[in-house]
């Protein structure tokens, strides 16, 4: 219960960083009015049976969402380097609670960013049925699961210098690929790679909403290995960094 | 009885136990060996000086005491438990020697989330007043001086009420009066009946704010006693005059004098009593001029302790201090 204090002002704290904030909410909002702004009224984007402005919403909502979840990771770089993370070793703060601190934070700005893109879809024209809305969220939220455990591990892997590159890379290479720019075509070389990729099926979260093909048992597979390899992973590199067994 | 009523029972009469402890370090050039096996036992409500020169191997014992570091060797009892254990009971506070606070919380805002983090913290506002931060109270941790931050940091090792207070060389970044309200503040801290450790490598804050004062050097306990001893012990001064034509051995026969060596005209006689030295010497030899009586630095005094100034080439012990630094910077970026 004493923990309650430390997660809210994690959270407060990182409110606070204009900076920071401007720019992670702003950049995907500024590439969706660019991008989706004049096609926005193509019915049917690449014969996805989706709008576009509707595809390109939640391909950039998947962009969003990415880079909030790994900038938990940058933010841990940067307080690791300062040595705030030996200030905290020496407290009675349980790492359950710390990575708690660090997924809840992560995930509330994953939230602003696509409440963001909702806003900005419903302003070119998007509209959805409430549950349709909710179902939608719903598994993108869950598609973040293995972001949040890939922040943890970056940030505690890497420096503050470098962990900008491999954030900037990551995010971008994974949108790509995942489908955020363009639909991925139903057969070939890159369909068979994006269905492996945990983006794929985050930019697959708009045919849900349109009552289209749900998840299949594939997607939920490719999410749990994804979430269960780096969930591993990033418990050795927090285990590694602070020597904690 | 249970495992919990032995804990238990065992904390009351508690003492802080440092058993054989070894640590070493790579290096570029082989294992650094920061620290060769120390015995140190304090007592509840005791306020010691881990007293000794850069690269002495304080840092590294206090890592270990702290559990930010495992031992390659020894035992370590804080109160009956381990480490880690009463970092985790809240039992510990500490400030370390290197760190930055986290950005945008307001320096009330940041030691009130560190007390929430511990089962019986301090009063927020009292600790803001007793570490001298509650005029800058409001404002943001990214916007404070060097000095403030120092005493935020120190802030934040109070808020946890801690049985046992660490600080490793707590005032190296302070001014001559950041210092005095530093030690000020602990001493009303000490006051309360915690127990204290802290580094130094300044033999008058040993003196003044600690009853008891452990020497290290190169990694090995030199001495341990009463501050007052161990002022005697490492306190001596040196008198170097312009004195030709006197023999060196008869200088060294003065009162108060322990030895002399000459270097062309000038002589240098290390002094157990400058005091007593320096009336000798002019009575004894009006003649010596240009005299200059100063405190030996600890380094040296230590040196001459373990008997390493003898023989040894003058650069090696800085150069083995410098090289456990990096050893020991390293560790900690790694981390």
């Amino acid at each position: 219960m004493t923990s309650l204090l430390y997660i809210r002002l994690e959270l407060v704290r990182t409110l606070r960083n204009r900076r920071f904030f401007i720019l992670s909410l702003g950049f995907p909002l500024v590439l969706y009015f660019v991008i989706a702004g004049p096609q926005r009224h193509v019915r049917d984007f690449d014969s996805t049976g989706i709008s576009a402005p509707l595809y390109y919403m939640v391909g950039l909502a998947a962009f969003g969402t990415m880079s909030s979840m790994l900038s938990s990771g940058a933010r841990i770089a940067a307080e690791r380097a300062v040595g705030w993370n030996r200030q905290l070793r020496i407290t009675p703060l349980p790492p359950r609670t710390y990575l708690r601190a660090k997924v809840l934070t992560a995930y509330m700005m994953a939230l602003i960013s696509l409440l963001a893109l909702y806003v900005a879809g419903s302003s070119l024209g998007v509209s959805l049925q409430a549950q349709e809305w909710l179902k939608m969220t719903g598994l993108i939220l869950v598609a973040l699961v293995p972001f949040a455990a890939l922040g943890i591990l970056l940030g505690h892997l890497l420096t503050p210098d470098s962990i900008g590159p491999a954030m900037g890379g990551g995010v971008s290479l994974l949108a790509l690929l995942g489908g955020t720019w363009f639909a991925i075509p139903a057969h070939g070389f890159l369909h068979d790679l994006a269905q492996y990729l945990p983006s794929y099926w985050l930019v697959q979260a708009s045919h849900i909403a349109l009552g289209g093909h749900p998840w299949p048992a594939k997607a939920w597979a490719v999410m749990i290995a994804w979430t269960v390899v780096l969930g591993v992973l990033g418990a050795r590199a927090y285990r590694r960094d602070t020597g904690r067994m | 009885m249970t495992p919990r009523a032995a804990s238990i029972s065992l904390r009351r009469d508690a003492t802080i136990e440092l058993r054989e402890l070894v640590k070493s370090f790579r290096g570029q050039d082989g294992p650094i060996e920061a620290v060769r096996g120390i015995d140190i036992e304090i007592s509840a409500g005791e306020t010691v000086a881990l007293l000794g020169p850069n690269g002495a191997g304080k840092s590294t014992t206090i890592d270990m005491l702290l559990g930010l570091l495992a031992p390659d060797a020894g035992t370590i009892s804080v109160f009956g438990d381990s480490p880690s254990e009463a970092v985790a009971h809240g039992a510990v506070g500490a400030m370390l020697q290197t760190g930055a606070l986290i950005r945008d919380l307001s320096v009330r805002e940041l030691v009130a989330m560190m007390a929430s983090l511990y089962p019986r913290p301090m009063d927020v506002e009292e600790v803001l007043d007793l570490t001298g931060v509650s005029e800058i109270a409001d404002q943001r941790t990214n916007k404070l001086s060097g000095g403030q931050t120092q005493r935020v940091r120190f802030a934040v090792a109070l808020v946890s009420n801690p049985e046992l207070l660490v600080l490793d060389e707590p005032t190296v970044a302070m001014d001559v009066e950041g210092r005095r309200d530093f030690w000020a503040t602990m001493r009303a801290f000490a006051a309360r009946g915690s127990t204290i450790l802290f580094a130094t490598h300044y033999l008058e804050e040993a003196d003044a704010y600690a009853d008891r004062a452990v020497l290290m050097a190169h990694g090995r306990i030199v001495a341990d006693g009463p501050t007052t001893e161990i002022k005697a012990m490492v306190g001596t001064r040196t008198i170097r005059a312009t004195l030709p034509h006197v023999d060196v051995d008869v200088l060294a026969e003065l009162a108060g004098v322990n030895g002399a060596e000459r270097h062309g005209d000038a002589v240098i006689l290390s002094c157990t009593d400058s005091d007593a030295a320096i009336r000798a010497l002019l009575v004894a030899h009006p003649g010596a001029r240009d005299i200059e009586i100063a405190a030996a630095g600890l380094e040296q005094a230590f040196l001459a302790l373990t008997g390493d100034a003898a023989g040894a080439p003058t650069a090696r012990p800085s150069a083995a201090a410098d090289r456990l630094e990096r050893a020991h910077m390293a560790a900690r970026t790694m981390r």
